[in-house]
């Protein structure tokens, strides 16, 4: 059970989230939705545990895989690598099923400049659901990609959730993303953001 | 590699054009005439005991200004704090001259082995910071974040993600610290030690023997650049070959 309660998070004097409280359970994928700058991404980091300067309190596991706004991965390691390193415990069968998970097995010896931007996201899909975590995070991880490529991520990212069951809170701008992949979805709303339920 | 040997033989020839029209052996000797001097001095051990003398001064200046440099431009890339505190500092010691190092050192601690490494080291240590300050800072947070949420090693982060981001930075430290230390580490020879490259030139110097000053100093030219070619840049290569693929 993950439980978010943040009182207040400030940047210098502007407030920009107040009083946002709720729970996801394992199993369960929430969506954030909300204009642009309104707070979705510094929300996703107070609950990852990046930023730890705010009022309230979250609970998380330890087990916790984050998915990028870019794939954010280490170039000059392979696509196994990228996945061996980040999950030490992994032997290699696992890490080669994990790339077989998203189609790049036959990659797994490639650089990550290597790669297209669509298999990217794929790797850093595949890396974070290796490590089989209790919460992931994703922060707009369809973003940028076109309307082909977007598709079979998200019917990826579906099958991966289905399979490994973690408790997912992932932000979004698009409605579509957030009703095909969330079993609930959270609004953020007004300055100082607020949950709209 | 045809092209840095015809290069280099440009030189070459360069120097044998400026020495027909000197034509005085006594201020520019022919390249030729360095060969049975160099010869001499090779097999009687003379040469090869100057040499080793300086390149063990410029080894450990090298490694101690590279770890310290190191240590200190990651500490100051990633704190600003400390660089708020410390970059004062760093401007004055990037802009006191090595000769004033140099002297300082040999007074306080004296004419020993110990003052000439500290010297020579001290003079580096603010170059190499700079270099690996700039490297801290344009490190991608988006990959520490990343070892965060996934909670890596430090181990692991260190050698796969700050290592890597920072080889460049590292690489040209190391290329321009090694061109500048043997350099200062002539000097300090030149100044206060009984051996070395430097002590040699200074030796030459004083008797106005332009042809043994040229062939000490070629010689650790000739050095340097072994280096450079076999260690140096096939290091950075291998760094880089992420980039090419």
């Amino acid at each position: 059970m993950i439980t978010v309660d943040v009182l207040a998070k400030q940047f210098g004097n502007t407030q920009v989230l107040n009083s946002i409280r709720f729970e996801v359970r394992a199993g369960e994928t929430v969506a954030l939705l909300g204009p642009s700058g309104i707070g979705k991404t510094t929300l996703l980091r107070l609950i990852a545990g990046l930023d730890t300067k705010f009022e309230g309190h979250i609970t998380r596991p330890d087990k916790m895989a984050m998915v990028f706004q870019e794939p954010t991965l280490m170039l000059w390691r392979s696509a196994i690598e990228n996945i061996r390193l980040v999950h030490p415990d992994l032997t290699n069968d696992a890490a080669l099923e994990a790339l077989n998970e998203v189609g790049l097995a036959e990659k797994a010896n490639l650089f990550p400049g290597q790669l297209s931007l669509g298999q990217q996201r794929r790797l850093s899909l595949a890396r974070g659901f290796a490590g089989r975590p209790d919460l992931l995070i994703m922060d707009e991880p369809f973003v940028s990609l076109d309307a082909k490529a977007a598709d079979e991520m998200l019917a990826l990212t579906e099958r991966l959730i289905a399979q490994t069951k973690p408790a997912t809170i992932f932000v979004t701008h698009a409605i579509a993303e957030a009703e095909r992949l969330a079993t609930r979805v959270l609004t953020l709303h007004g300055a100082p953001a607020t949950l709209v339920t | 590699m045809s092209i840095r040997i015809f290069s280099l033989l440009g030189l070459l020839a360069l120097w044998a054009a400026v020495a027909w029209i000197a034509a005085d052996p006594q201020v520019l000797p022919m390249p030729h005439a360095l060969v049975l001097p160099f010869w001499e001095e090779a097999t009687s051990g003379e040469l090869f005991y100057h040499l080793g003398r300086t390149l063990i001064r410029v080894i450990w200046a090298f490694a101690l200004a590279m770890s310290i440099g190191l240590a200190l431009g990651l500490v100051m890339g990633l704190l600003p704090t400390v660089d708020r505190w410390l970059d004062p500092w760093l401007v004055v010691f990037l802009n006191l001259p090595a000769l004033v190092l140099i002297v300082l050192c040999y007074l306080w601690i004296g004419l020993n082995e110990t003052a000439a490494i500290i010297a020579v080291t001290l003079n580096k240590i603010p170059n190499v910071t700079t270099i690996i300050r700039e490297g801290a800072r344009a490190m991608d947070p988006n990959l520490r974040d990343m070892a965060r949420v996934f909670r890596m090693p430090r181990g692991t982060v260190l050698r796969h993600i700050i290592l890597p981001q920072m080889a460049p930075f590292i690489a040209g430290a190391a290329r321009s610290g090694v061109a500048v230390i043997w350099k200062i580490v002539l000097v300090v020879e030149f100044l206060g030690r009984s051996n070395g490259i430097g002590f040699q030139i200074h030796l030459y110097f004083q008797l106005f023997d332009v042809l043994h000053v040229l062939i000490y100093a070629l010689s650790f030219i000739a050095v340097m650049l072994l280096v450079e070619w076999l260690v140096l840049q096939p290091w950075e290569a291998r760094v880089r070959r992420w980039r090419g693929a």
